[in-house]
């Protein structure tokens, strides 16, 4: 196995792309386990931090770009990001602990395409969009298009993930992420739910975003949950809507952690939960 | 297998070593540098036990690779105490029994460490929470958690008087 830390995206790519088993290193802390156990032997790693801007969070006219290589920690320190993103910030902040929070990034979160991955319902109910350089070019797509199943992507080979940029904050709007596990820290989700939620002047849902994770092969996003809050205030008929859609969305496992019936029952509850949280976030912003 | 040649900063003092691609600063840290006062627990991140800081971020070592703190500065349990003089925390974990077998120490020591350079005054919530990824099997945590914020007291008594 060899090691590069290249200085430049190019770089990164032309590693990625001549050897055929090459693998981005950022946080390390599923890749090194990984190692460890012997699940994958790469050829060489491509440790991506040393390239400019894989360690910022800059402003993005209006919104955030968060390069690929920023830390949990870093995140939920970042003043700004908790001021407009508080429901991604607190999905960073229930990753493992505060030693792999020190390491682990959000697009690394992604990437493993664990379906309990914390951060990834949360990005896709905030509508980011992930930045992908590969050989023939830069792309992006939105996040719920990032993977495809357990511990698979879309990345195509000698592609690597710059960045995650989330979108200008509306007036009015708030995002929060729930998930169970039954403890209080150090575990991995049964159930997550990631809502964003913007309103009018009238206080009525104008814009609504509902994600849930641990419930399927990969995170989903839940259109007809996000219909079921558009046009009302948030009352318990709309949030009734929001848990059947959101129950209806449901194909999990059953399994030591939680079954069928629990996981499906759980994710109403938490998209709930979660769904009243963002609005109380979104008129607190106000004052 | 070419050897990586990493020049880093080690408790404030510059040294240089030799590593494989895939070894971890957790054992170059012990094999290299013979700074073997952090331990290997699980060696997959979950227990704590290798924790030192690199550019005073507290990390597992054992999911870093020794490469990746070319240019780094990483502290450790050894620069904890200054010679002989131990620091608050040592001192506190001594007078609470905050330990039986010691393995898990370093690692509780290292992290509480990180903690009060951030917070001098944490509720014992705030302890737990961040020592959760600390783990050790014979105290059941009580007397580590009551020595973090007997120490935190300590030391804000200390700045107060200096």
């Amino acid at each position: 196995m060899q090691y590069a830390a290249p200085q430049t995206v190019e770089a990164a790519i032309d590693l990625l792309t001549s050897h055929e088993g090459a693998h981005v290193l950022a946080g390390g802390t599923d890749l090194l386990v990984q190692l460890r156990s012997d699940r994958v032997a790469p050829e060489v790693i491509v440790d991506i931090k040393r390239i400019d801007g894989m360690k910022s969070i800059r402003d993005d006219s209006g919104g955030f770009r968060i390069g690929a290589a920023v830390s949990a920690a870093e995140i939920t320190e970042h003043a700004g990001l908790g001021a407009a993103w508080p429901g991604l910030v607190e999905a960073a902040g229930l990753i493992g602990s505060t030693q792999v929070q020190g390491r682990a990034t959000i697009v690394g979160n992604l990437c493993n395409a664990s379906p309990a991955a914390d951060t990834t319902p949360a990005l896709i109910a905030a509508g980011a969009r992930i930045v992908i350089s590969g050989p023939t070019g830069t792309r992006e797509i939105p996040a719920e298009e990032m993977t495809t199943g357990p511990g698979r992507t879309t990345l195509a080979k000698g592609e690597l993930v710059e960045a995650v940029r989330l979108p200008t904050r509306a007036a009015r709007s708030g995002d929060a992420y729930l998930r169970f596990i039954p403890r209080t820290e150090m575990d991995i989700a049964v159930v997550g739910a990631g809502v964003s939620l913007s309103f009018d002047d009238a206080g009525m849902c104008q814009a609504a975003r509902v994600a849930l994770g641990a419930v399927a092969p990969k995170a989903v996003l839940v259109a007809d949950a996000a219909a079921a809050l558009i046009g009302t205030a948030i009352d318990d008929a709309a949030l009734e809507q929001l848990a059947q859609a959101c129950a209806a969305a449901c194909n999990p496992i059953d399994d030591k952690r939680g079954t069928i019936e629990f996981r499906t029952q759980v994710a109403g509850v938490l998209a709930k939960r979660a769904a009243v949280a963002a609005k109380e976030r979104a008129f607190a912003a106000q004052k | 297998m070419s050897q990586i040649h990493v020049s880093t900063t080690v408790n404030g003092d510059a040294v240089e070593f030799l590593c494989e691609p895939d070894e971890t600063l957790l054992d170059a840290l012990r094999d290299r540098l013979g700074l073997t006062g952090t331990k290997e627990g699980c060696g997959t991140g979950d227990c704590g036990a290798c924790s030192v800081t690199v550019d005073g971020r507290l990390v597992c070592s054992c999911l870093v690779l020794g490469a990746e703190a070319n240019g780094a500065s990483v502290d450790t349990i050894e620069g904890l105490g200054q010679g002989d003089a131990l620091h608050p925390l040592q001192r506190k974990f001594l007078e609470h029994a905050a330990l039986q077998c010691g393995v898990c120490t370093p690692g509780f020591l290292v992290a509480a460490k990180s903690l009060l350079d951030r917070n001098p005054d944490p509720t014992e919530t705030e302890v737990r929470y961040w020592l959760a990824g600390n783990l050790c099997r014979c105290t059941g945590y009580d007397k580590i958690v009551r020595a973090v914020i007997d120490a935190a007291a300590d030391m804000r008594s200390q700045a107060a008087q200096s």
